[in-house]
């Protein structure tokens, strides 16, 4: 090395890429991740862009950005504010220098200081020239435009071209900094661009030429190392929500034998779940992209109704439309999953930014009384599990059941442990045998579930109707009698709430009884969980309990409950699931509520725990 | 399969007593299906009927087959999904002019374009019955009903017309009261491969008696119903005397006799969409007689067909992947230890 670098080692960091649209910051994170992954550190992602495809070139509205955190330790959260901020542009410095934690790095490319970038982001005055940031940050102003232009020297490809390498210079940076190998990059890009050999040479060219930059400039003084973390024994990979579910899908199918038939709309955060599951027809899975979202869920049902097992999924607008299908299902009885992944709302909302906000659409939403099992995955990881759970009770209680994800479950991601899908729950199949001579009772139960046969068309003997109107018990027959009818509904209830006999004993991490008790569902439990750990840190009489069953409850919740004298919900709403454990249990639960398109942050929730324990 | 029973017009009866209004055109559709049912099938097991919400959508009650009555509109999205995932199965929709055409209108569309292998039979009343009367998308403009005391502003759908614009490969037309010709068009669509259409006008008596009854009153049917047949002239009329005449492009009704013969009249011939296209015009107007029968009929690739095609074509792929297991250990992995 021909200067003076000193190495430190730090436990943890937190990096956000920022830039325009056009730049390819989820691109330069996506790397960063896999590459961090594979080095062996704890992390957790959260990417974030604008739901305009293009917006303005340079715009505020533009301003797409990658948030990592990585760690040698365990760790829950994306990070609050990050310590390194890369800003592509003037619009992304603009938008994101506020969260910058006081004194940290802050990278920009400088090329991109224009009169015209200066003008749309706002700045009367350029910030790389007047100071204003050099005394609160380590700054790097780096001219990357000029740095890719340099390097790419000599191969044969338009400017245009050239100019779109400077995430993997900015990257190049940020490798060097941080002590992590090109390799997998360099890897990665061979395989994306197979055929474009010139587009591989100069993206490696612009990944080298920021690495060197680091290595050579003398205002880069110190690399940082992040040692690998001590996670638990096993093979791990880097794994994201939406990949999560679509695999849990799979493995339903291959333990199950049953034939998955997909149907959807495409629609922001959930379309992905159909561009991967379209790449799958190899493994039996069947996708129908339907001509709505109505027609996505009612093609699911038609597949269920043949045999099949019928998953869809949708976000809040989607699943608003699908409501009427899932009081249908409820009342055919028939196995179905709906997949929400939730995004800010209400109406349109903010299509690419994430909430909890669709908890009671999830639980109440539908005409009449129309219970399902809605179950919320914690973690990108755990949608692999709550996706499989879901699949499987829908089959063994016949029906429909909903996987409450979110945007942020479904973008970020993180180290993952694989796991053996011949440990999971069995998952076995049966169907309605053929008859002679007998009448089908399409709406005789199982004792224990309650669930109904499932009598799949093309079986002799068992020709049946059924359909949206009351059934009369047993028989399934349409019917309109008061007494009948308030059976049928006291059964689908049940029916639901014996899920719960399903459901592993509820742990409690921290303290088992105390002060306060963090209650969290879905994705709330990465700041929650990192909170707690905080405070027990601090010696403080703390439990967290993070929820995946909403609806039916796990049945040891109300005891532990008891045990502590305060409960805090945390949730990304104005406190839906506290509504339900106070109708639910009786208690004065004390919400924390943020709604503003991201998930929570840890250290509200630790302020919060202290206010309540000082009174 | 051959080894099976011939079935009984009983065969295809339920248990459940039959709940349409005294005189309703529907008891005539439902006794023709149950009739012509046997000669289209020894697999009852294998035949479903799927419908929406409406009077005519509760017909799959009274078949002894399969049967889902779903959700207003929605009949061809769960029939699309149920024949997708059961390509072995017989699929049949039952809808009416306000389940198909107002609230399921984007569905039926949708189904007709994709070609998937069902059959759809539309009892087109042109009103609304369960709701007890208001006017449907079919009901011509004026219409005085509950909800348009002062007659209703919008026009009408035209049925065969929007089937073939939305690409149908079947599209035919028939009538509760010509019991023969209503099983045949049955039959017909049956032995169709991909999606067919035939509206069936159907005659609601209690909130839109005699909509049709120019096509089924002695008097006046045998001039006013024109009745096609692939390859053979269309001729119509008491004495069986007009016919369809084109004039350049323009069809017109003219008497066979001193200025006209037989061969001067045009041969119907069910693959040519222009000539369906002409026939589908000629039931808005007054010039026209109403033509009944199958006015248009090619083959085409079903969507079911095709998708079955891709997933063999996808399994053939015997590199990558090969289950679950490979792909969860798929991409970069590292171990801790």
């Amino acid at each position: 090395m021909a200067k003076n670098v000193s190495n430190k080692t730090i436990d943890n960091v937190t990096i956000r890429f920022a830039g325009d649209s056009g730049d390819g910051m989820q691109l330069s994170g996506g790397r960063f991740t896999q590459t961090s992954a594979v080095v062996g550190n704890d992390l957790s992602t959260l990417p974030d862009f604008p739901a305009e495809i293009r917006a303005p070139a340079g715009s505020l509205a533009g301003v797409s950005s990658f948030q990592i955190h990585f760690s040698s330790q365990e760790i829950h959260t994306p990070g609050e504010k990050p310590d390194v901020l890369v800003a592509m542009n003037p619009a992304a410095l603009k938008v994101h220098l506020k969260d910058l934690v006081p004194g940290g790095t802050l990278i920009v490319n400088k090329n991109a200081f224009t009169k015209k970038n200066l003008t749309l982001a706002g700045y009367e005055d350029d910030p790389t020239e007047d100071g204003s940031l050099v005394d609160y940050y380590s700054t790097h102003f780096i001219e990357m435009g000029k740095l890719v232009t340099n390097a790419c020297e000599g191969i044969d490809i338009p400017s245009k071209m050239v100019d779109r390498t400077k995430n993997l210079c900015a990257l190049g940076v940020l490798f060097w900094m941080y002590d992590r190998p090109l390799k997998p990059t360099i890897d990665w890009l061979n395989q994306k661009f197979k055929s474009k050999p010139d587009i591989v040479e100069a993206n490696v060219r612009a990944l080298n030429a920021g690495y060197n930059y680091g290595d050579t400039a003398e205002i880069f003084t110190t690399r940082y190392i992040v040692e690998k973390a001590k996670l638990p024994k096993g093979k791990y990979r880097n794994m994201n929500g939406t990949l999560a579910s679509c695999l849990g899908i799979l493995t339903a199918s291959e333990k199950s034998n049953l034939d998955i038939t997909f149907a959807g709309y495409p629609i922001t955060p959930a379309s992905n779940i159909l561009h991967t599951l379209s790449n799958w027809k190899k493994f039996g899975i069947k996708t129908y992209q339907a001509e709505d979202e109505i027609a996505g869920i009612g093609a699911a049902l038609g597949a269920s109704y043949g045999g099949s097992l019928g998953i869809t999924a949708s976000s809040g607008p989607g699943i608003a439309l699908k409501s009427e299908f899932l009081g249908l299902a409820v009342m055919t009885e028939l196995p179905l999953v709906i997949i929400n992944v939730q995004r800010g709302g209400p109406s349109t909302g903010l299509p690419t930014k994430t909430e909890q906000s669709d908890l009671f659409q999830a639980v109440y939403g539908r005409n009449g009384e129309a219970p399902i099992p809605v179950i919320a995955p914690k973690t990108p990881g755990d949608c692999y599990y709550a996706t499989y759970e879901a699949c499987r009770l829908a089959v063994k209680y016949m029906t429909p059941i909903m996987v409450l994800s979110d945007g942020y479950l479904a973008n970020g991601s993180e180290p993952w442990l694989i796991p053996d899908p011949s440990k999971l729950d069995e998952f076995n199949v049966e169907f309605a045998k053929e008859i002679k001579n007998e009448k089908f009772l399409p709406y005789k139960r199982d004792k224990k579930t309650l669930a109904r046969n499932w009598a799949i068309p093309g079986t002799v003997g068992l020709e049946h109707r059924i359909g949206g109107l009351e059934k009369q018990d047993v028989t399934g027959n349409v019917n309109y009698d008061s007494d009948n009818h308030e059976k049928m509904v006291e059964i689908r209830a049940q029916k639901v709430a014996n899920i719960a006999n399903e459901l592993p004993k509820t742990k409690i991490f921290g303290e088992k009884n105390g002060d306060v008790l963090i209650l969290s569902w879905g994705s709330s439990h990465g700041a929650c969980r990192a909170a707690t750990e905080s405070l027990l840190s601090e010696k403080l009489k703390v439990g967290h309990v993070s929820i995946n069953w909403i609806s039916p409850l796990p049945k040891d919740l109300g005891k532990i409950l008891e045990n502590y004298k305060k409960v805090l919900i945390p949730e990304v709403n104005t406190g839906q699931f506290r509504q339900i454990i106070r109708a639910e249990f009786l208690i004065d639960a004390i919400g924390l509520n943020e709604v503003q398109g991201k998930p929570l942050g840890s250290s509200k929730i630790e302020e919060k725990v202290k206010d309540l324990i000082n009174g | 399969m051959v080894d099976k029973p011939i079935l009984k017009k009983a065969d295809f009866e339920s248990d459940q007593a039959v709940r349409w209004c005294p005189g309703c055109g529907d008891y005539a559709i439902l006794a023709q299906t149950q009739k012509i049912f046997p000669e289209i099938t020894t697999e009852k097991e294998k035949v479903v009927f799927i419908s929406g919400i409406g009077c005519s959508s509760r017909f799959p009650y009274y078949m002894n087959t399969y049967g889902f009555h779903t959700i207003h509109g929605r009949a061809p999205t769960v029939a699309s999904g149920l024949k997708i995932s059961n390509p072995d199965l017989s699929v049949w929709l039952v809808t009416g002019d306000g389940d198909g055409f107002s609230i399921g209108g984007n569905h039926l569309i949708h189904l007709l374009r994709r070609n998937i292998d069902l059959n759809v039979m539309l009892f087109n009343n042109r009103i609304y019955g369960l709701t007890k009367g208001q006017y449907s998308p079919t009901s011509e403009q004026g219409k005085v009903t509950y909800s348009t005391p002062m007659g209703s502003l919008d026009y009408p759908f035209n049925p065969t017309k929007l089937a073939l614009g939305a690409k149908g490969a079947f599209v035919a037309k028939t009538i509760d009261r010509d019991l023969k010709h209503l099983q045949s068009m049955i039959k017909r669509s049956s032995e169709h491969k991909g999606t067919s259409f035939i509206e069936i006008y159907q005659n609601c008596n209690i909130f839109n008696d005699g909509a049709f009854s120019e096509l089924t009153d002695k008097e006046t049917k045998s001039d006013r119903v024109l009745k096609v047949e692939h390859g053979e002239p269309m001729i119509f009329g008491k004495e069986s005397n007009k016919g369809i005449h084109l004039d350049g492009t323009k069809p017109q009704v003219v008497t066979i006799g001193d200025k006209y013969s037989i061969d001067d009249i045009l041969v119907h011939d069910e693959t040519d969409a222009f000539i369906a296209d002409m026939l589908s015009n000629f039931t808005a107007s007054d010039t026209f007689p109403e033509p009944l029968g199958v006015l248009y009929c090619v083959e085409r690739p079903t969507y079911d067909d095709m998708m079955v095609d891709q997933m063999n074509e996808a399994k053939k792929n015997t590199k990558g992947p090969k289950s679950v297991n490979d792909l969860l250990n798929a991409g970069d992995t590292w171990e801790v230890k």
